[in-house]
């Protein structure tokens, strides 16, 4: 018997060749983007050390570039900004929230306990 | 976005109701999944940050303990993380692309750039392979433990080994025989177990002792990474020049273990555990192989599944079906397995 309870669902899976043109010249252009944050990141990586006291700046330069790089890639190559307003917020809202949340408390606890170790050791 | 309808027909439908976000199961279910394995990660790199920052011992920094190319030797910080990184971004870009090609139903297209894709997620594993063989085996000089009870990571260029001349006969070895095999193996083997002696004595396997004869070792630098009670000296510190040889040598041949070798595993009876590693605490060594490998198994399974979407657009199955929805799905999954190793990068090897 042939079901007829199951779909084949195809929605916004075709556009035209104009339009092909259009998200294959984004592709090429946060492409370079991508490559040019990763050379950023090497040079200062490499050049900048830990013990300078420009170090904690280069940190937060990393970690910047770094939400900037994954944005780009959720964003256009996994065409997340495409989507309906509420699709983008179902998915992103609730993982932010838990893993700030347990990035924060992860973090400070761990100062803590490093503190307690460092206040027991002679 | 490209041929969004605002009508509703039979395919927006889900089992007769309207679909959520508009959006087709699959893709949906594929972002729940995608949600539900980057908190898992998230989780790895969180314990990851939780053990670094409550050590109180020297944490390892990225561009010291990865600064190896292939047959290029050292010297050269992150570069080959970089290039793995340039690799995966490069094969997600093929992918974007053989998604575009099959909102087109350009078949050829979707083929071509699939076939980039598996080829570029190959690249990666390969790198991977190389990265942790180099991990394990670890550097030329290894970690060295000081006089003083202190503990330091050489750098510097290490003087070639050139051959273990016999001087007293064992089992297997004749007096006056010259060995030239498998040099640099039987070396470290020998350092790790204490069994270099003062001017440059091994003791091998077979009970003979031979004349290391080795090139001159250039640029020498210790940096302390662990310090001691019995030391004045902190983390940080650097010995360079002859005074870093000196140092070095004594605890090579003080006949007692003093040096490791890359990351070391040791079996207990019933685990395999690593236990030593010359790059820091213990925990960056699990942490290490946990972390990549993990990711590493994602992008093994990301391969497999690129060749299946592969086989079934060669055969014509997704043309017939009038979409390429599947290679978007997948797609998804592709470019996750990149998304992660920018996170992997930035917080493993760049922080």
């Amino acid at each position: 018997m042939e079901r007829d309870d199951l779909i084949e669902y195809s929605l916004d899976t075709h556009h035209s060749e104009e339009q092909g043109k259009q998200i294959r010249s984004k592709i090429v252009k946060v492409t370079i983007l991508l490559t040019l944050i990763t050379v950023i990141e090497v040079a200062l990586g490499a050049f900048i050390k830990q013990s300078s006291g420009a170090w904690p700046y280069v940190k937060w330069t990393f970690i910047v570039l770094t939400l900037l790089k994954a944005g780009y890639i959720v964003m256009v190559f996994m065409h997340l900004g495409d989507e309906r307003k509420w699709m983008r917020n179902v998915i992103l809202i609730p993982y932010a929230m838990f893993i700030l949340y347990l990035i924060f408390i992860a973090l400070w606890e761990a100062l803590a306990v490093g503190d307690a170790w460092s206040s027991v050791a002679v | 976005m490209a041929g969004q309808t605002t009508q509703l027909d039979s395919k927006t439908l889900w089992g007769g109701k309207e679909s959520p976000f508009q959006t087709s199961y699959g893709k949906l279910m594929m972002w729940f999944f995608l949600v539900s394995d980057a908190l898992t990660f998230s989780g790895l790199l969180v314990a990851y940050g939780f053990v670094r920052h409550d050590t109180l011992e020297a944490w390892p920094i990225g561009e010291e303990t990865f600064n190896s190319l292939p047959f290029l030797g050292h010297g050269y910080p992150l570069i080959y993380v970089a290039l793995m990184t340039f690799i995966l971004i490069v094969s997600s870009v093929t992918m974007v692309l053989a998604v575009e090609a099959g909102h087109r139903m350009d078949k050829k297209g979707v083929v071509k750039w699939m076939i980039a894709t598996v080829i570029g997620g190959f690249f990666f594993l390969g790198s991977q392979v190389w990265e942790w063989s180099h991990f394990i085996h670890g550097s030329e000089f290894g970690r060295i433990e000081l006089a003083d009870g202190s503990e330091a990571i050489v750098k510097g260029h290490f003087g070639e080994i050139e051959s273990f001349t016999v001087i007293e006969a064992g089992m297997h070895h004749k007096k006056g025989e010259v060995i030239k095999d498998d040099l640099m193996h039987t070396f470290q083997h020998a350092a790790e177990n204490g069994h270099i002696h003062e001017g440059g004595m091994i003791h091998l396997h077979d009970g003979s002792i031979a004349k290391i004869k080795k090139a001159h070792d250039h640029d020498m630098e210790l940096t302390i990474k662990g310090a001691s009670q019995d030391s004045k000296r902190k983390i940080g510190d650097k010995i360079t020049g002859k005074e870093a040889e000196k140092q070095y040598y004594a605890s090579l041949y003080s006949g007692t273990p003093k040096v490791t070798y890359g990351a070391k595993w040791f079996e207990d009876g019933t685990h395999w555990l690593p236990t030593k590693n010359e790059y820091g605490p213990q925990q960056y060594a699990h942490f290490f192989f946990f972390i990549t490998g993990f990711h590493g198994f994602h992008v093994f399974s990301g391969v497999l599944i690129n060749i299946l979407i592969l086989i079934g657009a060669m055969k014509g199955t997704y043309h017939k079906r009038g979409h390429y929805e599947m290679v978007e799905k997948t797609g998804l999954y592709w470019h996750f397995v990149d998304l992660v190793w920018v996170f992997v990068f930035t917080f493993f090897y760049l922080v």
